[in-house]
């Protein structure tokens, strides 16, 4: 299936996307099956996975503390393929690992793509991947799977290299809302919407998302005007500090869908 | 040079910059620009005069009589230690400090390990008049805590890193999303030679003053411009790799790195990276680092805060896995008894991080005759602290 269930994705929606980042053995071991079909069930559109890592450089303290909890929970890799290959069998939307880079060098390359493809996984988000390493050392070990590669782009990004980063993704692109770390909060200022309208004006092959620090139904809203849709992570997993975090987190997509309307 | 860094920052298949997009342009800037700037006659001029008049430079080559009696072999000491502000950390930081300058940047953010690296970036934003935020893992603050009132003194903020192992490793996460935080005014000035690229290149070019030092003295010492060996201690390896910069070439030269082994290499609580580690990506850079099998980064122990770092330099890495460098290890308990033998026998207080590469010395087969150089990092008053605490225990 792989780039399949995304293209399927994006060539029937076009627009108010709402994609979910969950850390998965978060809040609890056996968390995001549950999480998964519930967010499938509540209409969110795809789910941005993420396997926790020690050393997450691009992530704030919010998911930083998700992910030190989740590996402390007994979180590893090989639970991680299993629990989404058990998930896949019950969804259909599309799944992307989100991890660091290192995981996957670490397993070797070709086994951790066919791990991701034999449990359903659609694609990956690697955020310390760069497009230049990317491009010189591993291209063609990736480009034997059918899976997607999402790279980021930041409102420091070039014109140049935006075009360069729409070339080398398969699925969408992910806009970094700002130049922060993820789960900053705050409005969307002058300089974030022209960035936006820069983006959306460009003429690019993929669609985009934008994510980072969207904590409230309002940037989410924006975030829609300007792109195909959003991803929602560090506001939906402080949602998920609760006894009952099936609740809270079912109330929180819900609060975001009816608000955004 | 064989050693050389490639286009895009590998030496062999070790380096590189895997780094988020947030720090392209900054990455990108200092790429493009590192060698330009540090090769202008002004900038030269400015980075020699400050290493001569502020930090003390050219630091003595010392032949360390005594010592070298009980090895029965010739040995010299490069001493680092008597730099302003106490080891070899100031040479980079001082180069550094000028890049920033010559960059715009306003704002400095540096992490640091055992501190020494902090208060050498506290001391030249103090010089240049920059705003300058240290990152400081918790514990580190703890046990260092003569060198966290010094960066204070100087005007530094240190901020505590509170996530992981709260030590080196993840003080530098720290400062790498504060420089995503802020893409603008701020400059990072990494203490060792890790990092993505071009900061290992640029940061042992700093250093190797040392060996370029050391070619000098040991000319008119010695009679020949250099040693047989040359011992040093690695943490991520900025002071080894400046020790061994203009030597790298020369096959002549036996270069010598020591680990720090803590408790010993089996023992769970070691630093002994080429030892442990395996190939792996570690604060952007493609290393042998210490990590399970997903990936996940171990926490290193070593009694040095200075070296207990769960990686290595990717130059390192590459001139370990090329047989180029021979690693040693030694335990705490070695490197303390090394850090009093010098000093009993010298009246030199050896840094904890140095007397590690002290303790290689009864390891070593000497052959009559031969030259070794030590490079003493830094001085201990930073250590008295543990030093009597292991005397009472």
């Amino acid at each position: 299936m792989g780039t399949q269930r995304l293209q399927q994705l994006f060539r029937n929606k076009k627009e108010n996307l709402l994609s979910i980042y969950i850390t998965a053995g978060y809040p609890e071991k056996d968390a995001m099956p549950k999480l998964i079909k519930l967010l499938a069930d509540k209409g969110v559109d795809f789910i941005e996975a993420g396997m926790p890592y020690s050393d997450p450089l691009a992530d704030g303290p919010t998911i930083q503390h998700s992910s030190s909890v989740a590996l402390k929970n007994g979180m590893n890799l090989s639970l991680y393929f299993k629990q989404i290959a058990q998930v896949r069998l019950e969804v259909n939307l599309p799944i992307l690992f989100m991890g660091y880079f290192n995981q996957i060098l670490k397993t070797d390359i070709d086994k951790f793509l066919q791990q991701c493809e034999i449990a359903g996984i659609d694609g990956l988000i690697i955020p310390d991947l760069s497009p230049e390493i990317y491009q010189n050392r591993y291209q063609d070990i990736f480009k034997k799977y059918d899976l997607g590669l999402v790279f980021l782009i930041s409102p420091t990004t070039s014109n140049k290299r935006i075009q360069l980063i729409d070339e080398l993704s398969s699925g969408f692109i992910y806009v970094v809302s700002s130049s922060a770390t993820t789960g900053k909060t705050g409005g969307f200022g002058q300089e974030h919407l022209q960035y936006f309208k820069k983006i959306k004006a460009m003429p690019l092959k993929n669609p985009t998302i934008i994510g980072f620090g969207i904590d409230l139904a309002d940037k989410y809203k924006t975030a829609c005007r300007y792109a195909n849709g959003a991803i929602i992570g560090s506001a939906f997993i402080k949602a998920l500090n609760h006894e009952n975090y099936l609740k809270t987190a079912s109330d929180f997509v819900k609060r975001i869908k009816k608000t955004a309307l | 040079m064989k050693y050389e860094v490639d286009q895009l920052g590998f030496y062999g298949r070790y380096g590189g910059a895997f780094i988020p997009e947030l720090l392209h342009k900054n990455i990108a800037e200092l790429q493009e620009q590192y060698l330009q700037i540090m090769n202008t006659q002004d900038f030269k001029r400015q980075f020699n005069r400050l290493l001569c008049d502020y930090v003390g430079r050219p630091s003595p080559l010392y032949f360390a009589k005594r010592l070298s009696e009980k090895f029965q072999t010739k040995i010299y000491l490069k001493r680092e230690d008597l730099n302003h502000t106490g080891s070899h950390k100031i040479n980079n930081t001082i180069g550094q400090i000028l890049l920033a300058k010559h960059l715009g940047k306003t704002r400095i953010i540096a992490e640091t390990g055992a501190g020494q690296h902090g208060v050498a970036t506290a001391t030249v934003a103090a010089l240049a008049g920059l705003e300058c935020v240290v990152y400081m893992g918790e514990k580190d603050i703890e046990r260092q805590a003569p060198n966290v009132a010094r960066m204070k003194m100087l005007g530094a903020t240190v901020k505590p890193a509170t996530s992981g192992s709260k030590t080196l490793k993840d003080a530098t996460n720290e400062a790498i999303r504060d420089w995503i935080n802020h893409p603008d005014d701020t400059y990072y000035i990494i203490g060792s030679v890790v990092g993505p690229h071009p900061y290992p290149d640029m940061v042992a070019r700093f250093q190797s003053v040392i060996s370029e030092e050391m070619m000098q003295q040991l000319a008119a010492q010695t009679g020949r411009d250099y040693p047989d060996r040359i011992i040093a201690c690695i943490g991520g390896g900025s002071n080894a790799a400046g020790a061994y910069y203009h030597f790298l070439d020369n096959d002549k030269v036996e270069l010598v790195s020591v680990e720090a082994g803590g408790l010993g290499i089996d023992s769970g609580h070691s630093a002994a990276t080429s030892v442990l580690g395996t190939d792996g990506v570690i604060h952007a850079s493609l290393t042998k680092l210490m990590q399970d099998k997903d990936g996940q980064i171990i926490e290193p122990y070593s009694i040095s805060a200075g070296l207990d770092y769960p990686g290595i330099g990717p130059l390192h890495a590459h001139l370990i896995s090329s047989g180029r460098t021979k690693v040693l290890t030694a335990n705490d308990d070695e490197a303390v008894k090394a850090g009093y033998e010098l000093t009993r026998l010298e009246g030199i207080i050896p840094a904890l991080e140095s007397a590690h590469a002290l303790a290689a010395l009864p390891k070593i087969k000497f052959k009559p005759g031969e030259i070794t150089v030590v490079n003493l990092s830094g001085r201990g008053d930073k250590d008295l602290a543990t030093y009597l605490k292991y005397l009472n225990d």
